[in-house]
Protein backbone atom coordinates (compact mmCIF):
# COMPACT_ATOMS: atom_id res chain seq x y z
CA UNK A 1 0.00 0.00 0.00
CA UNK A 2 1.41 3.62 -1.11
CA UNK A 3 0.92 6.20 1.73
CA UNK A 4 1.66 9.76 1.78
CA UNK A 5 2.02 12.36 4.50
CA UNK A 6 -1.45 13.11 3.38
CA UNK A 7 -3.13 10.10 3.42
CA UNK A 8 -3.27 6.88 1.45
CA UNK A 9 -4.61 6.20 -1.70
CA UNK A 10 -3.08 9.61 -2.97
CA UNK A 11 -3.92 8.96 -6.75
CA UNK A 12 -7.15 6.89 -6.56
CA UNK A 13 -8.67 9.14 -4.42
CA UNK A 14 -8.17 12.37 -6.25
CA UNK A 15 -6.60 15.87 -4.61
CA UNK A 16 -8.69 17.78 -1.82
CA UNK A 17 -11.42 19.51 -2.13
CA UNK A 18 -13.89 22.26 -0.28
CA UNK A 19 -16.96 20.06 1.63
CA UNK A 20 -19.11 23.75 1.11
CA UNK A 21 -18.31 24.28 -2.35
CA UNK A 22 -18.71 20.57 -3.61
CA UNK A 23 -22.30 20.75 -0.92
CA UNK A 24 -23.15 24.07 -3.12
CA UNK A 25 -22.74 21.83 -6.55
CA UNK A 26 -24.90 19.17 -5.46
CA UNK A 27 -27.91 21.23 -3.93
CA UNK A 28 -27.26 23.40 -7.05
CA UNK A 29 -27.86 20.24 -8.99
CA UNK A 30 -30.90 18.80 -7.38
CA UNK A 31 -34.11 20.09 -9.66
CA UNK A 32 -36.45 17.26 -8.52
CA UNK A 33 -37.01 17.32 -4.70
CA UNK A 34 -34.38 15.20 -4.12
CA UNK A 35 -33.58 14.34 0.22
CA UNK A 36 -31.11 15.07 1.68
CA UNK A 37 -29.91 13.28 4.65
CA UNK A 38 -27.17 15.35 6.35
CA UNK A 39 -24.84 13.57 9.15
CA UNK A 40 -23.49 15.40 12.20
CA UNK A 41 -21.29 18.02 12.52
CA UNK A 42 -19.06 19.53 9.77
CA UNK A 43 -21.64 17.99 7.30
CA UNK A 44 -24.38 19.18 7.98
CA UNK A 45 -22.93 22.81 9.17
CA UNK A 46 -21.92 22.74 5.56
CA UNK A 47 -25.36 21.45 4.22
CA UNK A 48 -26.76 24.66 6.66
CA UNK A 49 -24.33 27.02 4.67
CA UNK A 50 -25.36 25.75 1.00
CA UNK A 51 -29.04 26.09 1.72
CA UNK A 52 -30.60 25.48 5.14
CA UNK A 53 -33.87 26.07 5.15
CA UNK A 54 -34.26 23.71 2.01
CA UNK A 55 -37.32 21.84 2.88
CA UNK A 56 -36.04 18.57 1.59
CA UNK A 57 -33.08 18.81 3.73
CA UNK A 58 -32.81 16.41 7.34
CA UNK A 59 -30.14 17.30 9.83
CA UNK A 60 -29.02 14.97 11.96
CA UNK A 61 -27.99 16.13 15.69
CA UNK A 62 -26.61 13.09 17.29
CA UNK A 63 -26.72 9.42 16.19
CA UNK A 64 -23.29 9.46 14.72
CA UNK A 65 -23.53 7.13 11.76
CA UNK A 66 -26.89 6.85 11.30
CA UNK A 67 -27.47 9.12 8.05
CA UNK A 68 -26.98 6.31 5.73
CA UNK A 69 -30.01 3.87 7.74
CA UNK A 70 -32.32 7.01 8.12
CA UNK A 71 -31.67 7.82 3.94
CA UNK A 72 -32.04 3.94 3.07
CA UNK A 73 -35.29 4.43 4.91
CA UNK A 74 -36.66 7.55 3.43
CA UNK A 75 -35.54 5.95 -0.13
CA UNK A 76 -37.47 2.90 0.88
CA UNK A 77 -40.51 4.59 2.15
CA UNK A 78 -40.23 6.58 -1.41
CA UNK A 79 -38.94 4.74 -4.05
CA UNK A 80 -39.95 7.61 -6.59
CA UNK A 81 -37.79 10.07 -5.32
CA UNK A 82 -34.11 10.38 -5.15
CA UNK A 83 -32.27 10.23 -1.64
CA UNK A 84 -28.72 11.34 -0.48
CA UNK A 85 -27.17 10.65 2.65
CA UNK A 86 -23.99 12.59 3.43
CA UNK A 87 -21.72 11.18 5.67
CA UNK A 88 -17.91 12.50 7.09
CA UNK A 89 -15.28 9.67 7.28
CA UNK A 90 -15.30 9.25 10.85
CA UNK A 91 -19.30 8.63 10.54
CA UNK A 92 -19.70 6.10 8.16
CA UNK A 93 -16.60 3.99 10.04
CA UNK A 94 -18.59 3.92 13.07
CA UNK A 95 -21.48 2.49 10.86
CA UNK A 96 -19.89 0.21 8.07
CA UNK A 97 -22.73 -2.23 8.31
CA UNK A 98 -24.98 0.20 6.95
CA UNK A 99 -22.83 -0.20 3.33
CA UNK A 100 -23.88 -3.70 3.37
CA UNK A 101 -27.68 -3.41 4.67
CA UNK A 102 -27.66 -0.60 1.61
CA UNK A 103 -26.21 -3.18 -0.99
CA UNK A 104 -28.70 -6.00 0.20
CA UNK A 105 -31.42 -3.84 0.01
CA UNK A 106 -30.51 -2.54 -3.40
CA UNK A 107 -32.70 1.00 -3.36
CA UNK A 108 -31.88 2.29 -6.71
CA UNK A 109 -32.82 5.60 -5.27
CA UNK A 110 -30.32 5.79 -3.07
CA UNK A 111 -26.90 7.71 -3.14
CA UNK A 112 -24.36 7.66 -0.25
CA UNK A 113 -21.73 10.87 -0.48
CA UNK A 114 -18.72 10.42 1.68
CA UNK A 115 -16.48 13.40 2.81
CA UNK A 116 -13.22 11.58 3.44
CA UNK A 117 -10.77 14.34 5.14
CA UNK A 118 -8.42 10.85 7.37
CA UNK A 119 -9.91 12.93 10.32
CA UNK A 120 -12.67 13.28 13.14
CA UNK A 121 -12.11 17.31 12.45
CA UNK A 122 -14.70 18.80 14.68
CA UNK A 123 -13.33 16.61 17.85
CA UNK A 124 -9.64 18.16 17.19
CA UNK A 125 -8.54 16.03 13.61
CA UNK A 126 -7.73 13.14 15.34
CA UNK A 127 -6.84 10.69 12.27
CA UNK A 128 -9.32 8.17 11.17
CA UNK A 129 -8.32 4.56 9.80
CA UNK A 130 -8.89 6.48 5.94
CA UNK A 131 -5.62 8.63 6.89
CA UNK A 132 -3.66 5.52 7.13
CA UNK A 133 -5.24 2.21 5.82
CA UNK A 134 -8.69 2.19 4.57
CA UNK A 135 -10.44 3.06 1.28
CA UNK A 136 -14.22 4.01 1.53
CA UNK A 137 -14.55 3.63 -1.84
CA UNK A 138 -13.13 -0.24 -1.85
CA UNK A 139 -14.87 -1.06 1.37
CA UNK A 140 -18.08 0.05 -0.32
CA UNK A 141 -17.50 -2.32 -3.15
CA UNK A 142 -16.15 -4.92 -1.18
CA UNK A 143 -19.69 -4.30 0.52
CA UNK A 144 -21.84 -4.57 -2.62
CA UNK A 145 -22.24 -1.64 -3.72
CA UNK A 146 -20.69 -1.82 -7.22
CA UNK A 147 -21.39 1.82 -8.29
CA UNK A 148 -18.97 3.57 -5.93
CA UNK A 149 -16.67 5.80 -7.04
CA UNK A 150 -13.96 8.53 -5.83
CA UNK A 151 -14.48 12.26 -7.23
CA UNK A 152 -11.30 13.08 -8.92
CA UNK A 153 -12.62 16.84 -9.07
CA UNK A 154 -15.24 19.01 -8.83
CA UNK A 155 -16.36 18.58 -12.28
CA UNK A 156 -16.64 14.79 -11.65
CA UNK A 157 -18.01 15.11 -8.61
CA UNK A 158 -20.82 16.91 -10.45
CA UNK A 159 -20.82 13.98 -13.04
CA UNK A 160 -21.27 11.44 -10.75
CA UNK A 161 -23.98 13.15 -8.68
CA UNK A 162 -25.75 13.40 -12.37
CA UNK A 163 -25.43 9.49 -12.69
CA UNK A 164 -26.75 8.84 -9.34
CA UNK A 165 -30.02 11.65 -10.29
CA UNK A 166 -30.82 9.45 -12.93
CA UNK A 167 -28.99 6.00 -13.32
CA UNK A 168 -29.81 2.81 -11.23
CA UNK A 169 -28.35 2.86 -7.88
CA UNK A 170 -27.30 2.40 -5.59
CA UNK A 171 -24.69 4.92 -5.83
CA UNK A 172 -21.78 5.94 -3.71
CA UNK A 173 -19.42 9.29 -4.37
CA UNK A 174 -16.62 9.49 -2.26
CA UNK A 175 -14.61 13.06 -2.02
CA UNK A 176 -11.08 13.66 -0.33
CA UNK A 177 -11.87 17.10 1.46
CA UNK A 178 -10.04 19.62 2.86
CA UNK A 179 -10.17 20.39 6.71
CA UNK A 180 -11.98 23.85 6.18
CA UNK A 181 -14.85 24.06 9.43
CA UNK A 182 -17.92 23.69 8.52
CA UNK A 183 -19.64 27.05 8.11
CA UNK A 184 -23.22 27.32 8.59
CA UNK A 185 -25.56 25.64 11.52
CA UNK A 186 -29.05 24.30 11.32
CA UNK A 187 -31.70 25.37 13.98
CA UNK A 188 -31.29 22.95 17.06
CA UNK A 189 -34.86 22.07 17.33
CA UNK A 190 -35.36 17.94 16.25
CA UNK A 191 -38.93 18.39 16.07
CA UNK A 192 -38.61 21.56 13.75
CA UNK A 193 -36.04 19.69 11.64
CA UNK A 194 -38.49 16.39 11.08
CA UNK A 195 -41.29 18.59 10.68
CA UNK A 196 -39.90 20.70 8.02
CA UNK A 197 -38.26 17.97 6.02
CA UNK A 198 -41.88 15.73 6.65
CA UNK A 199 -43.65 18.51 5.02
CA UNK A 200 -41.05 18.52 2.14
CA UNK A 201 -41.14 15.48 1.03
CA UNK A 202 -44.55 15.59 1.20
CA UNK A 203 -45.04 12.77 4.38
CA UNK A 204 -47.17 15.35 6.10
CA UNK A 205 -49.71 18.22 4.94
CA UNK B 1 -53.38 -17.78 16.84
CA UNK B 2 -50.26 -18.08 18.17
CA UNK B 3 -48.68 -14.88 20.07
CA UNK B 4 -46.52 -14.44 16.72
CA UNK B 5 -49.71 -14.63 14.85
CA UNK B 6 -51.65 -12.16 16.58
CA UNK B 7 -48.70 -9.59 16.65
CA UNK B 8 -48.74 -10.05 12.62
CA UNK B 9 -52.18 -9.43 12.98
CA UNK B 10 -51.83 -6.46 14.97
CA UNK B 11 -48.95 -5.28 12.83
CA UNK B 12 -50.63 -4.88 9.87
CA UNK B 13 -54.17 -3.23 11.53
CA UNK B 14 -51.77 -0.65 12.71
CA UNK B 15 -50.52 -0.22 9.44
CA UNK B 16 -46.66 -1.35 9.97
CA UNK B 17 -45.54 -1.88 6.42
CA UNK B 18 -41.14 -1.60 6.97
CA UNK B 19 -40.09 -4.41 9.76
CA UNK B 20 -36.10 -3.81 9.99
CA UNK B 21 -34.29 -6.54 12.85
CA UNK B 22 -31.54 -8.09 13.46
CA UNK B 23 -32.34 -11.78 14.24
CA UNK B 24 -32.92 -13.89 17.59
CA UNK B 25 -34.11 -17.22 17.85
CA UNK B 26 -37.16 -16.42 19.54
CA UNK B 27 -38.06 -13.89 17.14
CA UNK B 28 -38.27 -16.48 14.43
CA UNK B 29 -42.09 -16.93 14.15
CA UNK B 30 -42.23 -13.09 13.93
CA UNK B 31 -39.54 -12.62 11.15
CA UNK B 32 -40.28 -15.82 8.25
CA UNK B 33 -43.88 -13.85 9.33
CA UNK B 34 -43.11 -10.22 7.79
CA UNK B 35 -40.63 -12.26 4.95
CA UNK B 36 -43.37 -14.36 3.71
CA UNK B 37 -46.07 -11.60 3.67
CA UNK B 38 -45.81 -8.90 1.07
CA UNK B 39 -47.84 -6.61 2.94
CA UNK B 40 -44.58 -6.25 5.14
CA UNK B 41 -41.26 -4.73 3.89
CA UNK B 42 -38.50 -6.70 5.67
CA UNK B 43 -34.76 -4.83 6.02
CA UNK B 44 -32.67 -7.14 7.73
CA UNK B 45 -29.96 -4.77 9.73
CA UNK B 46 -26.54 -5.78 10.78
CA UNK B 47 -26.83 -3.48 14.14
CA UNK B 48 -29.92 -2.61 15.90
CA UNK B 49 -29.05 1.48 16.09
CA UNK B 50 -29.39 0.85 12.07
CA UNK B 51 -32.64 -0.70 12.18
CA UNK B 52 -33.99 2.53 14.96
CA UNK B 53 -32.15 4.70 11.67
CA UNK B 54 -34.26 2.93 8.97
CA UNK B 55 -37.18 2.94 10.73
CA UNK B 56 -37.10 6.36 11.65
CA UNK B 57 -36.13 7.56 7.56
CA UNK B 58 -39.03 5.24 6.59
CA UNK B 59 -41.39 7.10 9.19
CA UNK B 60 -40.20 10.41 8.00
CA UNK B 61 -41.00 9.21 4.40
CA UNK B 62 -44.21 8.24 5.15
CA UNK B 63 -44.29 4.75 5.97
CA UNK B 64 -45.00 3.46 9.61
CA UNK B 65 -42.14 0.80 10.62
CA UNK B 66 -40.98 -1.42 13.46
CA UNK B 67 -38.02 -2.78 14.76
CA UNK B 68 -37.31 -6.09 16.21
CA UNK B 69 -34.10 -7.16 18.22
CA UNK B 70 -33.47 -8.81 21.60
CA UNK B 71 -32.50 -7.76 24.49
CA UNK B 72 -28.73 -7.67 24.44
CA UNK B 73 -29.65 -5.74 21.02
CA UNK B 74 -31.08 -2.86 23.09
CA UNK B 75 -27.92 -2.34 24.66
CA UNK B 76 -26.78 -1.64 21.20
CA UNK B 77 -29.42 1.03 20.18
CA UNK B 78 -29.46 3.58 23.55
CA UNK B 79 -27.49 6.32 21.10
CA UNK B 80 -30.00 5.79 18.84
CA UNK B 81 -33.23 6.23 21.09
CA UNK B 82 -31.48 8.72 23.07
CA UNK B 83 -30.10 11.16 20.16
CA UNK B 84 -32.39 10.14 17.78
CA UNK B 85 -35.96 8.58 18.02
CA UNK B 86 -37.15 10.25 21.29
CA UNK B 87 -35.72 13.85 20.69
CA UNK B 88 -36.99 13.91 17.08
CA UNK B 89 -40.26 12.11 18.37
CA UNK B 90 -40.00 8.90 15.98
CA UNK B 91 -42.34 6.83 16.47
CA UNK B 92 -40.57 3.49 16.28
CA UNK B 93 -42.41 0.54 17.51
CA UNK B 94 -39.48 -1.83 19.41
CA UNK B 95 -40.48 -5.55 19.38
CA UNK B 96 -37.93 -7.15 22.60
CA UNK B 97 -36.99 -10.79 22.95
CA UNK B 98 -36.49 -11.18 26.41
CA UNK B 99 -33.02 -13.18 27.30
CA UNK B 100 -31.45 -13.32 30.52
CA UNK B 101 -34.51 -13.60 32.51
CA UNK B 102 -36.18 -16.78 33.98
CA UNK B 103 -34.04 -19.87 33.62
CA UNK B 104 -31.25 -18.09 31.07
CA UNK B 105 -28.34 -20.47 30.80
CA UNK B 106 -25.68 -17.96 29.05
CA UNK B 107 -24.27 -15.63 32.18
CA UNK B 108 -23.17 -12.75 30.18
CA UNK B 109 -27.08 -12.32 29.04
CA UNK B 110 -28.49 -11.83 32.47
CA UNK B 111 -26.93 -8.28 33.25
CA UNK B 112 -28.17 -6.28 30.10
CA UNK B 113 -31.67 -8.10 30.86
CA UNK B 114 -31.43 -6.26 33.84
CA UNK B 115 -30.62 -2.71 32.50
CA UNK B 116 -33.64 -2.81 29.71
CA UNK B 117 -36.60 -1.47 32.10
CA UNK B 118 -34.74 1.14 33.62
CA UNK B 119 -33.16 2.48 30.87
CA UNK B 120 -36.40 2.37 28.65
CA UNK B 121 -37.29 4.49 32.12
CA UNK B 122 -35.12 6.72 31.96
CA UNK B 123 -35.21 7.41 28.47
CA UNK B 124 -38.70 7.97 29.16
CA UNK B 125 -39.61 5.34 26.27
CA UNK B 126 -43.46 3.31 27.02
CA UNK B 127 -42.43 -0.19 27.11
CA UNK B 128 -45.32 -3.15 28.04
CA UNK B 129 -44.44 -6.51 28.72
CA UNK B 130 -46.15 -9.03 26.73
CA UNK B 131 -46.45 -12.27 29.44
CA UNK B 132 -49.90 -13.77 28.81
CA UNK B 133 -51.38 -15.50 25.39
CA UNK B 134 -54.74 -13.88 26.18
CA UNK B 135 -53.29 -10.28 26.38
CA UNK B 136 -51.50 -9.87 23.55
CA UNK B 137 -53.68 -8.94 21.22
CA UNK B 138 -54.64 -5.65 23.37
CA UNK B 139 -51.45 -4.71 24.67
CA UNK B 140 -49.73 -5.17 21.45
CA UNK B 141 -52.48 -3.31 19.27
CA UNK B 142 -53.03 -0.33 21.59
CA UNK B 143 -49.06 -0.24 22.18
CA UNK B 144 -48.47 0.27 18.60
CA UNK B 145 -51.28 2.80 18.22
CA UNK B 146 -49.87 4.79 20.98
CA UNK B 147 -46.94 4.92 19.21
CA UNK B 148 -47.85 5.77 16.22
CA UNK B 149 -50.37 8.53 17.45
CA UNK B 150 -48.28 9.93 20.26
CA UNK B 151 -45.33 9.62 17.68
CA UNK B 152 -43.17 8.42 20.54
CA UNK B 153 -41.16 5.38 20.60
CA UNK B 154 -42.53 2.74 22.21
CA UNK B 155 -41.29 -1.13 23.45
CA UNK B 156 -43.09 -4.48 23.56
CA UNK B 157 -41.20 -7.20 25.35
CA UNK B 158 -41.61 -10.36 25.10
CA UNK B 159 -41.66 -12.46 28.29
CA UNK B 160 -40.33 -15.81 28.34
CA UNK B 161 -43.71 -16.26 30.27
CA UNK B 162 -45.35 -15.84 26.76
CA UNK B 163 -42.78 -17.25 24.45
CA UNK B 164 -41.23 -19.94 26.13
CA UNK B 165 -37.76 -18.04 25.88
CA UNK B 166 -34.39 -20.05 24.68
CA UNK B 167 -33.81 -22.97 25.19
CA UNK B 168 -29.73 -24.08 26.22
CA UNK B 169 -29.02 -26.28 23.63
CA UNK B 170 -25.13 -26.96 24.50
Amino acid sequence: MTTSSSGAFETDAGRRMSRLELTRRLVARLDAGEAIVAGIGNTNFDLAAAARDRPENFYMMGSMGLATSIALGVALAQPERRVFALEGDGSLLMNLGALSTVAASAPENLTIVVWDNESYQITGNQPTATAQATDLVATARGAGIEASAWAANEEDFERLVERARHGAGPFLIAARIDDAAGAGRPERDPVLLKDRFMRGIGARG
Amino acid sequence: MTWAETILSCFRDAGVRLVSYVPDKVLIPLIDGVQQDDAFLPVPATREEEAIGIVGGAYMGGVRGAVMMQTSGFGNSINALASLAVPYQFPVLMVISERGVLGEFNPVQTLIARTLRPTLDALGVYHVTLAREDEVEFLAMRTMLQCYRTQAPAALILSPMLTGGKEDVG
